[in-house]
């Protein structure tokens, strides 16, 4: 099922990459519609034990605005903006990195059995 | 050559490797083969953006991408308690990033750029800007909340509901007017403003029981900001990334939403959690107490244990203590198995991690669902700092604001023992008919001191 949808969303997605002269909003809302049901659809499968690692995962994904911050920042644009860019920047890559690093702690300590057994 | 053909497909394989990163996280035993795959993609995301043509210089990119590695890894390093609190201030950085990059946006367009935005355009700019902002306030609302540098009972004032949607009615019809006057432009600021204060408001009257639920909430809305920054910037990563986000947000509350028997409407407008000023404590029931050789004895000759896990657990730091109970109790061939109701602690999943931590094996950890048609079996239950989520009153009770609610059913087990710091009424106010059952016994103290003289008479 998410194997399906993966491969909806990856058909999506590179036929819009082909062309890119203009913004096409169709595709944009195209790419946003099956992205969100693949979320839905994987998401759904998330054990519950991990829904706090989940969480802190989905915080680094969500910096993705890193992307735009940093196309605002490296543009230097106006010195205004590039100040904005550059806060931006920095708060995503604290996402980024405390999310990562977080995530991983936790999931190292969900262990199936016990590590020392009397 | 276009820059183009080379970063898109970038953007493909991180969108793809992304999807696959949140499937992994499907079972604890791939899980940590999704973070490779979640740090490949955001890899790849900056690698590719960094080869944009429009990026005339690196040097502030640098410096705010080590600032933000500095910043970050402290924040990774939070004991396991706080980890709400760091969730919400994380809320707050995504809601900013998307906010700054919006406005800054629209900025550029007005002057640098003297172009007229489309008004498919310009509602972008406006939601990106007003989810981006009202989350930046509301998560900092909720980190201090967590934090409790801000009274976690909801506060209340009279016409509330009506001042905090006006006022984003009003952020909202602003950013009409600027997609068909896009001369308005002094509109863009107030929408701003607008934003953030609707994000305070909009936390103020929440409670700290419903923090579960407004955490995940204000995850979708980060998500849905940077789907908004890709509508914006045309992006296609942005918008995939973030609608994956928005989704596992959604799906979040709404699992939070299930498990109160509530509604989107009631935990954001219904200030749950107020002391209902009709029902004070008119009716004295005394409740038995009993001492921590008491409970030894008998859960020492029970066959099956529960313990149910609350926010109290949380705030004692008592998971390594209900961790040596657990062996003890293992040892003495009792079997051991922890009930997780889902909106147990202030964030989703909240006490997995925490039994976790104290390395209890997470084939211990069982849901609601699965433990209650045995919990007529069990011998003993242990409610360990929680009060909500095991009052039978959500059962029976059609006058209680938790009526409906999905419990733990701790009252079934032959004897329950309580840990609990004093009779005063839980975070809701509500008082539990469990702690009067005839079959409960209260451990009154502070859970790590009688979790300590448990282990203690167990061994003796």
């Amino acid at each position: 099922m998410s194997i399906d949808s993966l491969l909806l969303l990856a058909a999506a997605a590179s036929t819009a990459g082909a062309e890119i002269a203009k913004p096409d909003y169709m595709t944009l809302l195209f790419v946003f519609t099956l992205a969100t049901f693949t979320g839905l659809l994987v998401i759904r499968n998330v054990s519950r034990l991990l829904h706090t690692p989940l969480m802190s995962l989905t915080n680094a994904i969500s910096a993705i605005a890193v992307v735009g911050s940093i196309a605002l920042a490296g543009s230097q644009a106006s010195s205004f903006t590039t100040v904005l860019g550059t806060i931006a920047v920095v708060a995503s890559m604290t996402n980024i990195v405390s999310g990562f690093l977080l995530t991983d702690r936790m999931l190292k300590m969900f262990k199936k059995r016990e590590p020392h057994k009397s | 050559m276009n820059m183009d053909t080379i970063i898109q497909p970038i953007y493909l394989v991180s969108a793809v490797l992304f999807i696959l990163s949140l499937m992994w996280m499907s079972h604890p035993s791939t899980a940590r083969r999704g973070i490779v795959s979640g740090v490949v993609a955001m890899l790849a995301a900056i690698g590719g953006t960094l080869l944009l043509p429009e990026i005339h210089s690196y040097n502030w990119i640098i410096i705010a991408l080590v600032v933000g590695t500095v910043l970050g890894v402290p924040l990774a390093m939070v004991p396991l308690t706080a980890v709400p609190q760091r969730t919400a201030l994380s809320h707050a950085f995504g809601g900013l990033a998307a906010g700054l990059v919006g406005a800054s946006e629209y900025y550029l367009s007005a002057t640098e750029r003297r172009i007229t935005l489309s008004g498919f355009e310009t509602g972008a700019l406006v939601a990106e800007v007003i989810l981006g902002f009202l989350t930046f306030t509301g998560s900092l609302m909720a980190a201090g909340k967590l934090m409790e540098i801000i009274p976690t009972r909801p506060i209340t004032y009279k016409g509330q509901n009506a001042i905090n949607l006006s006022l984003f009615g009003v952020a909202i019809l602003a950013g009409v007017v600027l997609m068909f006057y896009p001369g308005c432009w002094p509109l863009f600021p107030v929408i701003i403003l607008l934003a953030l204060a609707f994000g305070v408001l909009l936390i103020i009257p929440i409670g700290g029981a419903d923090m579960p639920t407004v955490i995940a909430l204000l995850n979708a809305y980060a998500g849905l900001s940077a789907v908004a920054m890709g509508f914006v910037l045309n992006n296609k990563l942005l918008i995939a990334a973030g609608a994956l986000d928005g989704s596992s947000g959604l799906i979040l509350s709404i699992i939070m939403c299930k498990a109160m028997n509530r509604s989107f409407a009631n935990v954001l407008f219904g200030a749950f959690g107020q002391v209902q000023a009709a029902s004070g404590a008119i009716e004295q029931r005394t409740a038995k107490s009993a001492t921590a050789e008491d409970a030894a004895q008998i859960m020492d000759a029970a066959r099956t244990v529960v313990i149910v896990p609350g926010y109290g657990m949380a705030v004692a730091q008592a998971q390594h203590r209900v961790r040596e109970l657990y062996d003890a109790l293992t040892k003495r061939g009792v079997t051991v198995k922890f009930a997780v109701h889902p909106v147990a602690g202030r964030m989703p999943g909240h006490m997995n991690v925490l039994l976790a931590e104290a390395e209890i094996p997470y084939d211990r950890l069982i849901e609601m669902e699965e433990i209650n048609p045995e919990m007529p079996e069990a011998d003993v239950t242990l409610v360990v700092g929680a009060n909500d989520v095991v009052n039978p009153a959500a059962r029976h009770d059609k006058s209680s604001p938790i009526y409906g609610m999905p419990i733990i059913d701790a009252d079934k087990a032959k004897t329950v023992f309580v840990i609990k710091r004093s009779m005063n009424p839980g975070f809701a106010g509500i008082e539990n008919e469990l702690f009067f059952a005839d079959n409960t016994l209260m451990l009154f103290g502070d859970a790590k001191v009688v979790l300590t003289n448990l282990v203690q008479a167990l061994k003796e």
